[in-house]
């Protein structure tokens, strides 16, 4: 076939293959010619129709915004004391892709500076969510010593390296913890709650107390940052534009450093709780609950040890008894029950009733005891507070009747939360037929509507409750919300403005003269000798006027009334109430006490040392 | 003499030669100084990559005035031998190949070698030796023996997996029948057969090249896996715009967005960079380095040369489109480097060779005693 196709004289026709290439060499010439316009109309489309679309991509692919994180508020007393701070703090961080061998790593590092299992925990889970080349904290609140000690082996750990960061630490420590609470790492229940925007950034959020109640206040908005990213999201060069953050306010509470000190100090970490109330404007002074805990434990993530021991400690220190201790409150009831009697018209100030040591609901053979055998013969209001005669009140009780009893005695805010501004306060117990249908689905019978007159039976308080019932007492029948927010402030140099307070209740006190009978019991009980509490204000420059309470600590399933003196000391729940000075009142005190021989004994004492405490720091001035 | 003022004297001339056409070799120099200002970009102001790059083209460059210096006849004398020798190697790297995911790569100890470049210059060579020799415009029997020479190093090529350079071979010798004249209504019937054989063709591909060609389907359906490289690679040559964003100031390469940016995606580089205004200036210099080779093809003496010549020059095309056309999403991914542009040793110095046989051809073209 080859050879026939050339054999000679069939010579090939050069010149008409020629001429016939050059057509095919321009028809593939316009071939080609119209791909490339093809083409170049392609990157028309994408450079031109498509660009503004591409070019937004292109920028969202390579902007990437970095949230800064505010700086937190800081927190003072009403006098200016530092109570929540941040300071700055050292913390080791690993970068993990510049680390040849973690384990050796870690190992080597932990004979230079201790690791704890808790850190290196808590280092491994952080280790999976994020990337290689983050900087991943290792251990938090380095001491001097320790990064010394760092220093000078630095050579030893490539990747390892020793990091400033702000932190927040409470100078005061456990004398505040309940008030203040503290601020922890943002968890995964917190994280559902949150404003992804504003937490961008901030690694803790308000736990409990103060630093819960005004997070929004406290944490500030953060700002933003522009920078250019690579594929793996790594940050390159400057940022392109940066919008600074706005830090937190600062927050001034009612709360006085010295007076929380003294109670504190006084409780001596026995559980119980003080709570101390200005009841002109409801401004919490003081608000102690021991045994306490250090919050400054809280901040960085506490260890799984001191974790376990607070929680398993008997006492309960991280229970604020302040606002959420369950208490009976006892003969510190009186008081109000008696103006109750007063204002309903059931009693005048001079009616008397016979104690005969024993009081009998008529028709019935159960007796209800006095405190004192034999009785205290004939007393009237003022006697019956001062030497906290039970038999007026089982029969006042008995006479109002539970619908009218649990009426009035929420006038004081009994059964109710206070809305004192700090999470997790509960709402005790006022005896009312409502709340024992709901409990019990049982009717209320009369013999517990007489143990409800003297404290006793249902009666469930919080000391911010007896409190807040005193303040409005002392302040002659105004109910106001107490608070511990006194002023915010923009910035270190800003004014405070003060923050408006929730309108008061209206008084509900009809009759002055009724307010000043039973005035006159509660000043007995400090001041005249036959009152339960006789000389606790002896040197005191104003008259102090108070009651005390002593309740069984029984089981409530039972109406048997047990001779308080055969009973342990370790079952007496002890109280005192106090307010100073008594015309004109500017204090008003509760201590509460778990245990204790009887309120007068115990708890009055610490009332005392408070008041003294106040004396000296407030008691002259009339504003904070 | 001074060996400097001797190598002087050499290169003035070897300028001035008339074996040496002076449009396509200014055209080619601009190209790679393109090239190299463009790698310089995309590798991130690497300056050892650009020397690499420079130092291939230096090689390509000695390479093609070597092969300039040869005649075309001395070429088809020994067109058989060079066929039949790259065919062995392809056949020795099908047995002993190294590289990585694809087997392409033969070790000759000094160099490490592609077999199927050498294949892109022997087998246009081949077809144009072979149809010399017949009647044009080649008839089916004809066509039966140049399908059989193209496919057998086609197929050696695309089982190892290089579907991108076997396109190339097969192009280039599909242009050298093109250009014998092969009549229109036959072109037509091969290219019906073809378009019904293309299911045939999804059989006999690997896994990922069909996942590639889904991919081109439609990107967005995996934007993170498979899909990815062509999005990104659209997104920049479109926030390129009419102008570009400036050398080296292409976001979508210099923060690693974009894959294989000094390789395969280097077009898309450019285009983010330069712009609309760059990409037409690029395409009308490869447009005129096509158009001078096909001058170059149909002034040459015999018909071997103009075949040779012409199927080289469109071939050079080819890449040109397929890797344009991949970076625009036009076409489906298939590893074909943008000519003398992207990184990369082997093509770089095969297509310089390529355009050494051109000037070779312009030198004994016709109506030149030589």
């Amino acid at each position: 076939m080859k050879k026939r196709k050339s054999k000679p004289g069939k010579l090939k026709d050069a010149q008409g293959e020629a001429t016939r290439f050059g057509k095919r060499a321009l028809a593939g010439f316009l071939l080609i010619a119209l791909c490339l316009s093809g083409l170049a109309a392609r990157f028309w489309f994408l450079q031109v129709t498509r660009h503004a679309e591409f070019a937004a991509r292109s920028n969202s692919n390579r902007i990437s915004v970095r949230s800064i994180p505010p700086t937190r508020g800081l927190i003072y007393d009403r006098n200016g004391v530092l109570l929540a701070e941040n300071v700055a703090a050292f913390r080791l961080e690993v970068v993990p892709e510049q680390v040849q061998d973690m384990t050796t790593m870690l190992a080597a590092l932990g004979h230079v500076i201790a690791l704890s299992d808790d850190d290196i925990e808590r280092f491994a889970a952080l280790r999976k969510s994020k990337r290689a080349f983050d900087s991943i904290p290792l251990r938090l609140k380095l001491s001097e010593d320790e990064i010394a000690r760092f220093s000078t082996q630095r050579w030893r750990f490539p990747g390892v390296d020793v990091v400033p960061y702000l932190t927040r630490a409470y100078p005061r420590g456990a004398d505040f913890a309940h008030v203040i609470g503290y601020v922890g790492r943002i968890d995964a229940a917190d994280a559902t709650t949150l404003d992804a925007d504003l937490y961008a950034g901030t690694t803790q959020i308000g736990k409990t107390g103060i630093e819960r109640s005004y997070e929004s206040e406290l944490h500030g908005r953060p700002g933003y940052e522009q920078v250019e990213v690579n594929v793996d999201k790594r940050v390159i060069g400057k940022p392109i534009s940066r919008v600074a953050p706005t830090p937190g306010k600062n927050l001034y509470l009612s709360i006085d450093a010295r007076l929380q000190r003294a109670a504190q100090d006084a409780l001596a970490g026995r559980p119980g709780a003080v709570v101390a109330i200005d009841p002109r404007n409801g401004e919490v002074l003081a608000l102690a609950s021991a045994p306490s805990f250090d919050p400054n434990l809280f901040v960085n993530g506490i260890a799984h040890a001191d974790y376990a021991a607070l929680l398993n400690n008997a006492d309960k220190p991280l229970l604020n008894r302040a606002i959420a201790g369950g208490f009976t409150p006892g003969s510190t009831v009186k008081p109000y029950l008696g103006l109750g009697g007063l204002e309903l018209g059931l009693r005048k100030p001079q009616d008397t009733v016979l104690s005969t040591g024993e009081f009998f609901i008529p028709g019935q053979s159960r007796g209800y005891r006095d405190d004192v055998r034999g009785g205290q013969g004939l007393v009237n209001l003022r006697q019956a507070i001062a030497r906290s005669v039970n038999t007026y009140f089982y029969s006042l009780a008995l006479d109002m009747g539970i619908d009218r009893f649990s009426a009035w005695m929420a006038n004081f805010g009994f059964g109710k939360p206070t809305g004192i501004d700090l999470p997790g306060e509960a709402a005790g117990v006022l005896p009312s037929k409502a709340w024992k249908r709901g409990r019990f689905n049982q009717p209320f019978y009369p013999g517990e509507t007489v143990i409800a007159g003297i404290g006793q039976g249902y009666w469930v308080i919080t000391p911010v409750q007896l409190a807040n019932a005193l303040a409005t007492l002392a302040d002659g029948g105004v109910r106001r919300v107490p608070h511990l927010l006194h002023a915010l402030q923009d910035g270190l140099n800003a004014p405070r403005v003060a923050v408006s307070q929730a309108k008061p209740a209206p008084n509900f006190i009809r009759n002055p003269a009724n307010w000043d009978a039973v005035r006159q019991g509660m000043i007995d009980v400090v001041n005249d000798p036959s009152g339960t509490a006789h000389g606790l204000g002896d040197g005191f420059p104003f008259v102090i006027a108070g009651k005390t309470g002593t309740a069984e600590r029984f089981s409530r399933t039972g109406e048997e009334w047990t001779n308080i003196a055969t009973s342990a000391i370790s079952r007496h729940e002890v109280l005192f109430e106090a307010f100073t000075p008594a015309d004109a009142p500017r204090v008003a005190v509760v201590v509460a006490l778990k245990e204790g021989r009887s309120g007068a004994y115990d708890a009055a004492p610490i009332a005392r040392r408070i008041l003294d405490a106040w004396l000296k720091d407030d008691g002259g001035s009339d504003t904070p | 003499m001074n060996p400097f003022l001797h190598l002087r004297a050499w290169l003035r001339r070897a300028l001035r030669e008339p074996r040496l056409d002076l449009p396509l070799l200014g055209a080619l120099i601009a190209l790679a100084l393109i090239g190299l200002i463009t790698l310089y970009s995309a590798s991130d102001l690497d300056r050892r990559l650009v020397l690499n790059q420079a130092l291939r083209f230096a090689l390509g460059g000695v390479l093609l005035l070597l092969l300039a210096r040869v005649p075309p006849n001395v070429l088809r004398n020994w067109t058989p031998w060079l066929y039949l020798g790259s065919l062995a190697l392809l056949v020795a790297v099908a047995l002993h190949g190294q590289g990585r995911g694809a087997d392409r790569w033969l070790n000759l100890g000094v160099v490490r070698f592609q077999p199927s470049e050498l294949v892109k210059l022997t087998l246009p060579m081949m077809i144009a030796w072979y149809l010399h020799a017949r009647e044009l415009p080649p008839r089916w029997l004809t066509l039966g023996a140049v399908a059989m020479l193209i496919g057998a190093p086609a197929l050696l090529i695309a089982r190892q997996p290089d579907l991108g350079t076997a396109l190339l071979v097969v192009a280039s010798g599909v242009f050298a029948v093109f250009l014998a004249g092969l009549a229109w209504w036959r072109i037509f019937i091969l290219l019906g057969a073809a378009a019904g054989a293309a299911p045939l063709l999804w059989h006999f591909m690997h896994e990922y090249q069909r996942d590639r060609l889904r991919m081109f389907l439609n990107p967005e359906a995996d934007p993170l896996g498979n899909g990815w490289h062509i999005i990104q690679s659209e997104i920049a040559v479109g926030s390129g715009g009419i102008t570009g964003k400036g050398w080296h100031q292409g976001t979508q390469s210099r923060l690693e967005f974009l894959p294989e940016h000094t390789t395969d995606f280097v077009f898309a580089v450019f285009s983010e960079e330069w712009g609309l205004i760059g990409v037409i200036a690029l395409l009308a210099l490869y447009l005129f380095i096509v158009g001078r080779g096909l001058v170059i093809a149909a002034n040459a003496r015999d018909t071997y040369s103009r075949l040779l010549a012409g199927s080289i020059s469109m071939a050079f095309f080819v890449y040109v489109m397929v890797n344009g056309g991949m970076i625009t999403g036009l076409l489906p991914v298939v590893g074909v480097p943008l000519p003398l542009v992207s990184y990369g040793g082997t093509s770089a110095v095969s297509l310089l060779a390529g355009f050494g046989v051109l000037m070779s051809i312009h030198a004994h073209r016709k109506f030149m005693s030589g």
